[in-house]
């Protein structure tokens, strides 16, 4: 039996693309053919080898935007981010791809081809049980997606860019609130980075931060909105930030009056994770949080490694704070070696600290190689019963990414130990 | 020293634009401050933190949405601001470098302005003509695509940047015109508190009729069209089609 690892962009963080010993490797590369996007309904028809940033490029000629949006759009391919139900910054805003995807085609082990909904594609259609979203968030276990059907809004002709300082989280818990409350609609993203990062992105670019005034804050905040009319956006916005003024939940901030401050800001949101990997090996976490925990979890997490002798550990924390979605990264400076034993110690302290509050060990990265041992302790067996069901029924063979995603189960064959 | 700053409303640099209508679309299309007006603004700014200005007035052509951007202004440190309210395109359709000039001369003579800061063009007509067209209407010597300008001894000194290298130019007393270019700073951002304190700030509006001025177009634009579309690349097989290609197709090879 030979396995097969099909790969898009190759940015995923799970290593849920890597071939482990001897399969073949099928790039979707080739098949990177816009068909349409329909004016009318935003229904967006492309090959899954499209890499992001074109089809980007593609809607937003035509004045519509495809509702996902991550770093690593430049590489990454639509295929990709439908096998790992990519999130990304707009999320809080137009939703999952299991709210974007109007069809799929995907081609399974057997060879069968399946059209769900793709060709053609309707908005509405409850005929049937809906497989499609078995396949986004699937990483390639069941079948390779081939081309899809993805509903894009139209492309906000206003939108207004923020960056934020914050002395303590408790105001980025109340700066959340007031921007919900007063941008309301039109709130599109909100991420957070703290201050370690910023620094860290700050002496990987060799620039200080364009507003010295709040340089070594502890929370810095990206805010956006989207909206259909500059002027409305505008009175929303102002009222926004009046109110963080008068409340005080903000040390300072500026606002992008340009496309180029605009990208400026997105950079430094952007250049995170680049960054942390230029500094040494990274310990990647990619957690769902209650909010209001993040600190604490933080806290307890450099506590709990404040003994190690092994080596010197940075943390750094960014991520969709909005969706409570913490990307936990811990590097030991200037080592680019994985040590093996530390590995596990910060995975246990890790795990402890999101199962007592009752997060999730992967809120948008997917499962891969790296995180599919957790399975049995996150899901009751029934669970993880039924999913080995679809899994058998999908590709009774294994041979679809073996040793990814699922753990091991008797009932497929795994080539790879 | 009193510092009159021409600040142009255009469409954001970064902005693809298309054309409707034998012009530019302006419909639902991003506006930006004019990046080398961003940069004249910062000079001013500069100068006055650096004491040598006493006051410095942004001014903008346009329609009622100008006070946005010279909002932009006020919040990187300009005093207050002058609006000339107009429904013309300033992007060369309507209003034209010559009657643009025209209105800034007349405004200067209302201020009193003793050095007039410009971007070296506005990004959308690329014209480049309205500081020296100023200088020349107003009898001042001018600077133009300025890199770096020093206030010395009641005058400028300023490096302009030339394609063969930099001049250096001493004028030894003011007034003067001079147009800023890409490398004589990099403009700051403004805060927040600064966008607050910057509505406090007053910004007068002209209409741009009352001002005795001709705003006729003299130039006429017969067409506006977009650049031919690239041809697609291709990619070759080996070395030997890549060589083919060059000599046969591209002929740059003999």
């Amino acid at each position: 039996m030979i396995g097969v690892v099909p790969q898009g962009g190759n940015t995923g963080l799970t290593g849920g693309s890597v071939p482990l010993e001897c399969e073949v490797v099928l790039s979707l590369e080739n098949l990177r053919d816009i068909h349409s996007l329909d004016p009318t309904t935003g229904i967006l028809t492309c090959d899954t080898g499209c890499i992001l940033q074109n089809l980007l490029d593609f809607a937003a000629a035509r004045d519509h935007l495809v509702p996902v949006d991550l770093g690593a759009k430049g590489t990454c391919q639509i295929g990709g981010n439908i096998s790992t139900n990519a999130g990304g910054s707009f999320y809080f805003r137009y939703g999952s791809l299991h709210a974007n995807i109007v069809g799929l085609e995907v081609v399974l082990a057997n060879g069968d081809i399946l059209n769900m909904g793709c060709t053609p594609a309707n908005l509405k259609d409850n005929t049937g049980y809906d497989m499609k979203h078995l396949f986004i968030g699937a990483e390639g276990t069941l079948g390779v997606v081939t081309r899809a059907a993805l509903l894009c809004p139209r492309l906000p002709s206003s939108r207004c860019t923020t960056l934020l300082a914050c002395d303590s989280f408790d105001d980025v818990l109340n700066v959340l609130e007031v921007a919900k409350k007063s941008m309301g609609e039109i709130l599109a993203a909100f991420e957070f980075i703290d201050g370690p990062t910023m620094n860290l992105v700050c002496q990987s670019r060799s620039k200080p931060l364009p507003f010295p005034s709040f340089q070594d804050c502890p929370y810095y905040l990206l805010v956006e909105s989207h909206g259909s009319c500059e002027e409305h956006d505008q009175a929303k916005m102002d009222k926004f930030l009046n109110t963080l003024f008068d409340e005080d939940y903000v040390v300072d901030g500026i606002i992008a009056s340009s496309l180029k401050q605009m990208n400026e800001m997105w950079y430094l949101r952007e250049a995170c994770n680049p960054s942390c990997v230029s500094r040494g090996y990274v310990y990647k976490y990619d957690l769902s949080l209650p909010i209001p925990e993040f600190p604490r979890f933080i806290e307890q997490l450099k506590e709990a490694l404040s003994d190690s002798s092994l080596c010197s550990l940075d943390f750094f924390n960014w991520g969709h704070v909005i969706d409570g979605n913490l990307h936990c990264n811990i590097v030991c400076r200037d080592n680019f070696e994985l040590n093996s034993s530390l590995k596990e110690r910060i995975e246990h302290y890790v795990f402890e600290g999101v199962k007592g509050r009752g997060g999730s060990m992967s809120a948008e990265h997917g499962l891969g190689q790296q995180k599919r041992k957790y399975m049995p302790k996150l899901h009751r067996p029934e669970t993880l019963s039924k999913m080995h069901d679809i899994k058998y029924i999908f590709d009774p063979n294994g041979i679809l990414n073996p040793g990814k995603y699922l753990p091991q189960d008797y009932r497929c064959f795994e080539r790879v130990p | 020293m009193k510092v009159l700053v021409g600040v142009k409303r255009v469409v954001d640099y970064a902005v693809k634009v298309r054309v409707q209508n034998k012009s530019v679309d302006l419909n639902n299309v991003k506006m930006s401050l004019n990046p080398f007006c961003e940069i004249a603004v910062e000079e001013a700014v500069r100068l006055k933190e650096g004491k040598q200005a006493d006051e410095v007035v942004a001014m903008s052509i346009g329609p009622k949405q100008c006070t946005e951007t010279l909002r932009t202004a006020l919040a990187m440190g300009c005093d207050r601001a002058i609006h000339v309210s107009t429904d013309l395109r300033t992007d060369y359709i309507d209003l034209q470098p010559y009657a643009i000039a025209k209105i800034f001369e007349k405004v200067v003579e209302q201020e009193g302005s003793d050095l007039v800061l410009l971007g070296k063009q506005g990004i959308d007509s690329d014209c480049g003509q309205t500081g020296p067209m100023l200088a020349g209407f107003l009898g001042w010597p001018q600077v133009t695509f300025a890199a770096n300008v020093e206030a010395k001894d009641g005058g400028i000194q300023v490096e302009r940047e030339t394609d063969a290298g930099t001049e250096t130019i001493n004028i030894p007393s003011l007034p003067a015109v001079v147009t800023c270019d890409l490398r004589l700073n990099e403009p700051r951002y403004a805060t927040l508190p600064n966008i607050m304190k910057a509505k406090k700030k007053k910004v007068d509006t002209i209409d741009a009729d009352s001002l005795g001025v001709d705003l006729e177009a003299h130039n006429e634009v017969l067409e506006v069209f977009e650049p031919a579309q690239r041809k697609e690349g291709i990619m070759v097989e080996d070395i030997d089609q890549l060589l083919d290609k060059l000599k046969n197709e591209a002929g740059v090879l003999a």
